[in-house]
């Protein structure tokens, strides 16, 4: 159901490699792993900001009433979803490797974790910002709006990401990170369920 | 004026009453550091109490226009908000001034003051919402969905995530919650009707500015009735 065009991920891309190596400009050496995470963090969130609020903003009328009759509320938000899902999947991997690559050192000690946390983050920041991208491709000035507000939402998320990815760089045993991926879960869980149900009212028009 | 139907107002201001008379001239306990500034108490925690409440309240109207669409829900859940978030300035305000005398400093890195200012935030972002939409029903339907979405994340946020980390508010990370036993008696006597009186005050100016609101709205429906008889 969903075909982006191929110039949209390839631009998506380019901007991450472009933040990311402003980034290492920036900085000159490598930082610290506090900041290192942080700022890797940073970067993926306004990827994802710019990647979701793609997902309706682009959508044009047209096609809007095309997809409205062949295609129930729910079905489209789950895709919608999982496409976004998997296109922050994607970018996180890229993002990774190309913040690896220029910065020059992988501080990452439990890979396993990381990935993880990555994993689920991409299921939340999905689920959250398509929820956004849904609300704000209704108003007026939609692209401003979709950062107002997504940031504040997004913020709990984040932290808790944060958190664990400094556990995972630190090598700290996978036990200890258990709670706040517990947490992390339970966020997911909570913002998919939300957008599941609240999506039917954004999609009448 | 009705007593029986505005007896809760009368208990509002009794209650104000007593707390702004007692918090600032009744019995304290002495305690190092806070001092005198535990008077605060009465003002400072009830207004979080009274913006909980009050979004609480938007959310419910939210969650009633989506099911019913009818505009006053709407209303309601609008001037909810915009009572709990003047509930929340005044709330960072009077923080802001309690930690400035007891820990030295305006604002400090500290989950529950980020939950706060997040709060803040979220309902900033959903007056920006409401500000850029035109259509009405739009507007209400688009505002609801926020809300009922961002209240969700907040109390996530204000709920779970304070209770993993150490902070320097009372009741975490190894400092003494309030009602542990820095509350005696005698403060719970004048703390528990403040937060009750606080929470009073704020569905009171909540009623009213729906009433006002009620009565623009009529005055605008009449204004253009008239205007389309006239031409």
């Amino acid at each position: 159901m969903e075909r982006r065009q191929k110039h949209t991920l390839n631009s998506l891309i380019l901007y991450l490699v472009s933040t990311v190596f402003v980034c290492k400009l920036c900085f000159r050496s490598v930082p610290e792993p506090g900041s290192w995470n942080a700022l890797f963090w940073i970067i993926m969130l306004f990827s994802a900001i710019n990647a979701a609020g793609k997902s309706f903003v682009q959508d044009s009328r047209s096609r809007f009433i095309y997809l409205y009759s062949v295609a129930s509320p729910q079905a489209i938000i789950l895709a919608k979803v999982i496409y976004n899902m998997l296109l922050m999947l994607l970018l996180t991997g890229i993002g990774f490797l190309v913040y690896i690559i220029l910065l020059g050192s992988n501080p990452v000690q439990n890979m396993p974790l990381f990935i993880v946390n990555a994993l689920l983050g991409s299921i939340g920041f999905s689920a959250v910002l398509t929820t956004m991208s849904a609300i704000s491709s209704r108003t007026n000035n939609s692209f401003t709006l979709m950062a107002v507000l997504s940031f504040p939402l997004i913020l709990p998320l984040l932290m808790t990401l944060i958190k664990i990815s400094k556990n995972a760089i630190d090598g700290l045993d996978t036990t200890i990170s258990y709670k706040y991926l517990l947490v992390l879960v339970g966020i997911n869980v909570i913002s998919g369920v939300l957008s599941y149900l609240l999506f039917p009212y954004l999609w009448k028009d | 004026m009705n007593i029986q139907k505005n007896w809760w107002k009368f208990l509002a201001i009794i209650l104000l009453l007593y707390t702004v008379i007692m918090g600032f001239l009744g019995e304290v306990p002495a305690r190092e550091i806070l001092n005198e500034t535990i008077r605060n108490l009465y003002f400072h925690v009830p207004m979080w109490f009274g913006m909980m409440t009050l979004l609480f309240i938007s959310v419910v109207y939210g969650i009633r226009y989506l099911s019913s669409g009818k505009t006053d829900d709407d209303i309601i859940a609008r001037e909810a908000a915009h009572a709990g978030v003047a509930m929340g300035i005044l709330g960072l305000i009077t923080g802001s001034l309690w930690a400035r005398y007891t820990w030295g400093t305006w604002w400090t890195q500290d989950t529950k003051l980020n939950g706060a200012a997040i709060t803040m935030l979220i309902y900033f972002a959903y007056f920006v919402l409401r500000g850029s939409v035109e259509d009405e029903q739009k507007k209400a339907r688009l505002s609801a969905v926020y809300s009922i979405f961002a209240f969700v994340m907040m109390v996530v946020f204000i709920l779970i995530l304070p209770r993993m980390e150490d902070s320097l508010h009372p009741g975490n990370g190894g400092n003494p919650g309030f009602n542990k036993y820095d509350l005696d008696s005698k403060m719970r006597m004048v703390f528990y009707p403040a937060v009750l009186g606080w929470i009073l005050l704020g569905v009171w100016i909540l009623n009213v500015r729906v009433r006002i609101t009620r009565i623009e709205e009529q005055i605008l429906n009449d204004y253009s009735g008239m205007k389309d008889q006239i031409l």
